[in-house]
């Protein structure tokens, strides 16, 4: 059995900023992550937005956190080596009606702290949108844009660099409060820790559940969205948002651009049952593309280039209107348990201000010592296809894999795949090294650089060929080899 | 940065790039450079390990691998370069290249440019399958790199969508290595691979074929479990009372190739939206003077024999641009009518006899085939029958009175 001051359930966004709070002290601290990688649901599948504060009401948690939260984006965004842009964005009112909601939105922004906003007419928003047309819109300058898995990869990378031990593809089995500890048993052995930090996001109900009876629901909403083309990047600027429907607690279809360059359409709201049915379906592939049409009426019919959903982890029903607020609180009943309930959006943004409220209501059962080795690593400098020509003829000159071109449609090079590889998390799936390198994220989607990539972890990675996963545990991408039964 | 300087600059090294290559340096030119990124030449031919290549060409029978090296072996002796592993990252108007390979940047200056680019695959999304993010989804032709090139199966209980030739090819192939092929999915009434490799894969092996079906779902959390497949009506919508579901552990898709023109896209080279290639003239020249097109990322073709004998003569073009620079008029358009899927070449800017190669838009019995100036037929032929999966190659006589006329031509197929 080993001993950890710390253990968190859950290698998503809040899990991963946690670690790497809790690294810049002198703690001993695991994350069990029952994927092949650290954000492997909802931290991945998600708008990629940097939200401004301006939907939540005053006084609430998700208010104050995705306020605090965004102002600490700029600076984490160039410790850390992950990108964000402050694209801004346009909440847009097609009637009467919707002006009057955008009034409100303003006042709420406001209320909240967010700067800057500001009511513009129709004609204004055409000069910057030439594709959008509305009566007014609302701008909201603070919000922005990041690569969700990239950050929260450049967390947890941070935080095993200072020390924080991830266990990937560890499931947890049972909990049991024994005395003043924790012992966690998983498929990967059974471990003992003083706090325990429950941030399993749509799980969150199952981790308390094998402590204590939940007095509180999860219920699962799923959202689908639609990736486009790099060609059609130029049609927006900004992110372009509708007015928030009335009921669900969502912020409704909308389209935003992405870092690398795509359209983003999405994500639908639908209350399901079962918390991992992650399927997207012909239906709302439909659907989607006709609501964002709504609010830009260019959009091509038949340049999708992919498709996914996240499961949102709502803790009030559709009937109850879908809103509850974040829960971040230590158990009553079973103390040095800290729940990280119903954190839906705006999480991602929230992220580094929850991380540091955990710390503090960690630190008051553990003194915390900062520790004096402390790194900061950025996780990503330039790729390969953002150097100039000089920059990469002399990558090329230290290092010939720099020369080799893995992926074409990204153009990713050997020497970044290999680098995706090595990282320290230990992570090895295909999709770890999409989500490091791009490699296989463009338009062939793998057609020409799967089988590299391949043969990179199988001639120097050593792995054999039915170890080698598409993303969980379970998600081989081969049987075994040809003629693997010698005739006789 | 290496500069350097060539006469011909071929980018791709499959079967339509090594022809043009070599084409080229016969007719002339000093120096044939291939730019190929992966890290041998042949293009996709290596991983065709099934015979049946060159017979329209030479008569021979030859397995793929077989092919390539036959072309390779003459690359060799006419001395073109091949450069293996290099990927170009852009060119221009002026015939400026830019690449990349272990050595470093490559600038390269040619005087003629042949596009060989070849194709890619479709995917999961160009047929919108919705569903779970799971392992078990293959292009046929990555599967086919898996099994020939690297001796990896891809899965045990294989479905196939489409029925392009590459998955009637995979299913025989997976079927040899003792796979369970479940079926060939195909949303039309007709197959979209060739005829004889209908009887050949799947008739011969009994593997059944469902026409007007398609796969309505996938199922499966980490790992492809099952499909749905359903018949289709008439407006291609799935029948739910037809729906049935197959156990497997794969899916190939067969769904078709798509011309790879992101660097002529980048070099704002007109592309034909039908063929997804370069519009070209009578001599396969796009609209960027000195730069050619051939192979698959032109127009996808029905074998390597055909696309050879073409890349031939893209390539004594390119070598004889590379002494006679004239800039050409824009020349007159030659249409896709009524029965045309498309026709290529799209432009014509010179006089006297070429061919033209173009497809049907479905299959029908006798047709007559015409190229129509205004109202006047400069061609009328008859045709025994007619099928999408087969190309239809015809001579014609342009006169310099139509071409002056600058009016454009059509061809039909009624």
């Amino acid at each position: 059995m080993k001993n950890f001051h710390v253990a968190i359930i859950g290698g998503g966004v809040i899990g991963s900023a946690i670690a790497w709070e809790l690294s810049k002290y002198k703690l001993n601290v695991i994350v069990f992550e029952m994927g092949g990688d650290v954000a492997s649901a909802t931290s991945k599948a998600n708008s990629g937005v940097i939200h401004s504060g301006i939907n939540s009401p005053y006084g609430s948690l998700k208010a104050r956190f995705c306020v605090e939260g965004n102002k600490m984006f700029q600076s984490f965004s160039e410790k850390l080596g992950f990108p964000v842009k402050w694209v801004g964005k346009y909440v847009i009112a097609k009637n009467k009606d919707e002006t009057k909601e955008l009034e409100r939105l303003k006042k709420v922004g406001i209320k909240n702290g967010v700067a800057g906003l500001e009511i513009i007419d129709g004609f204004e928003v055409k000069n910057k949108e030439p594709n959008v047309s509305c009566l007014e819109a609302l701008w909201v300058p603070t919000a922005g844009i990041t690569l969700p898995y990239e950050m929260t990869i450049a967390l947890a990378e941070n935080a095993v660099i200072n020390g924080v031990n991830f266990s990937l593809e560890t499931r947890v089995i049972n909990l049991k409060k024994e005395n003043d500890s924790f012992s966690i048993e998983t498929n990967k052995g059974t471990f003992r820790n003083d706090l325990l930090i429950n941030a399993a996001g749509v799980n969150c109900r199952d981790i308390v559940s094998m402590i204590e009876e939940p007095e509180f629901n999860v219920y699962p909403c799923r959202g689908e969205y639609l990736v486009l083309d790099k060609n059609y990047h130029n049609l927006i600027n900004a992110m372009i948002y509708p007015v928030p429907p009335k009921k669900q607690g969502v912020l409704g279809v909308h389209v935003t651009p992405t870092i690398e360059g795509n359209l983003l359409l999405g994500p639908s709201a639908e209350f399901i049952d079962d918390l991992a049915d992650k399927r997207t379906t012909k239906k709302m592939m439909k659907t989607l593309m006709k609501e964002a049409k709504v609010i830009l009426p260019n959009l091509p019919d038949n340049a999708v280039i992919n498709a996914y959903s996240g499961i949102r982890c709502k803790l009030a029903s559709l009937e109850d209107g879908g809103w509850a607020d974040f829960r971040v609180e230590e158990s009553k009943q079973t103390p040095a348990m800290i729940n990280l309930l119903g954190i839906e959006s705006p999480g991602l943004t929230a992220a580094p201000a929850i991380a540091k409220e955990v710390a503090k209501m960690i630190s008051k059962h553990i003194k915390l010592e900062t520790k004096n080795n402390f790194k900061t690593w950025k996780f990503r400098e330039k790729r390969f296809q953002e150097m100039t020509q000089k920059e990469q003829s002399k990558m090329i000159e230290k290092d010939e894999r720099w020369g080799r071109i893995v992926c074409r449609c990204e153009h990713v090079t050997e020497a970044e795949v290999i680098e995706a590889l090595s990282n320290s998390l230990g992570a090895k799936t295909l999709s770890s090294v999409r989500y490091r390198c791009r490699a296989g994220m463009g338009r062939c989607k793998g057609g020409f650089c799967t089988q590299h990539i391949v043969r990179i972890m199988e001639n120097q990675f050593n792995m054999d060929v039915n170890d080698i996963k598409l993303n969980s545990p379970f998600s081989n991408l081969f049987h075994g080899r040809t003629r693997e039964v010698e005739d006789d | 940065m290496i500069n350097r300087q060539v006469d011909v600059a071929v980018i791709g090294g499959g079967p339509a790039g090594l022809s043009a290559a070599i084409s080229a340096k016969e007719h002339g030119a000093n120096s044939v450079v291939i730019l190929d990124r992966n890290s041998w030449p042949g293009g996709i031919l290596p991983q065709c390990i099934h015979d049946g290549f060159g017979v329209e060409e030479t008569g021979e029978s030859m397995t793929g691998p077989e092919y390539a090296t036959k072309y390779i072996e003459m690359a060799k002796q006419e001395n073109v370069e091949i450069m293996i592993q290099t990927m170009v990252l852009q060119f221009d108007e002026k015939q400026n290249i830019i690449a990349v390979n272990k050595n470093g940047i490559h600038t390269i200056k040619a005087k003629a440019i042949v596009l060989a680019m070849g194709c890619r695959e479709k995917t999961r999304w160009h047929a919108m399958i919705p569903g779970d993010r799971l392992s078990g989804i293959f292009t046929a032709g990555v599967a086919q790199s898996f099994i020939n090139l690297y001796n990896i199966m891809p899965g045990k209980n294989v479905v196939i969508l489409g029925s392009g030739d590459v998955g009637l090819i995979m299913a025989r192939r997976l079927r040899f290595e003792g796979a369970n092929v479940l079926g060939v999915v195909e949303i039309l009434p007709y197959a979209s691979g060739l005829p004889r490799n209908v009887v050949q894969c799947l008739k011969d092996y009994d593997i059944p074929l469902f026409f007007n079906h398609t796969v309505t779902s996938i199922a499966g959390r980490e790992r492809l479990e099952r499909v749905k497949i359903a018949q289709v009506d008439e407006n291609m919508v799935p029948i739910s009372e037809t729906e049935q579901e197959l156990k497997c552990d794969t899916l190939l898709l067969s769904l078709g190739l798509i011309p790879e023109n992101e660097l002529s896209k980048n070099a704002n080279i007109e592309i034909d939206e039908i063929t997804g290639g370069p519009v070209v003239d009578q001599n396969f020249e796009t609209n960027l003077g000195g730069v050619f097109a051939c192979g698959n990322c032109l127009q996808v073709y029905d074998t390597v024999d055909m696309l050879s004998l073409d890349a031939k003569r893209v390539g004594k073009n390119a070598a004889k641009y590379t002494d006679d620079q004239k800039q050409k008029e824009n020349g007159i358009r030659l249409l896709s009518g009524e029965g045309v899927r498309y026709v290529v070449p799209q432009r014509i800017n010179e006089y006297g006899k070429m061919q033209l190669t173009l497809r049907a838009d479905k299959p029908k019995d006798v047709s007559t085939l015409y190229v129509l100036f205004g109202a006047k037929e400069i061609l009328k032929k008859r045709l025994p029958w007619v099928n999408p999966a087969i190309m239809i190659k015809i001579d014609v006589d342009i006169s310099s009175k139509v071409l002056e006329s600058g009016q454009s031509l059509e061809v039909k197929i009624k």
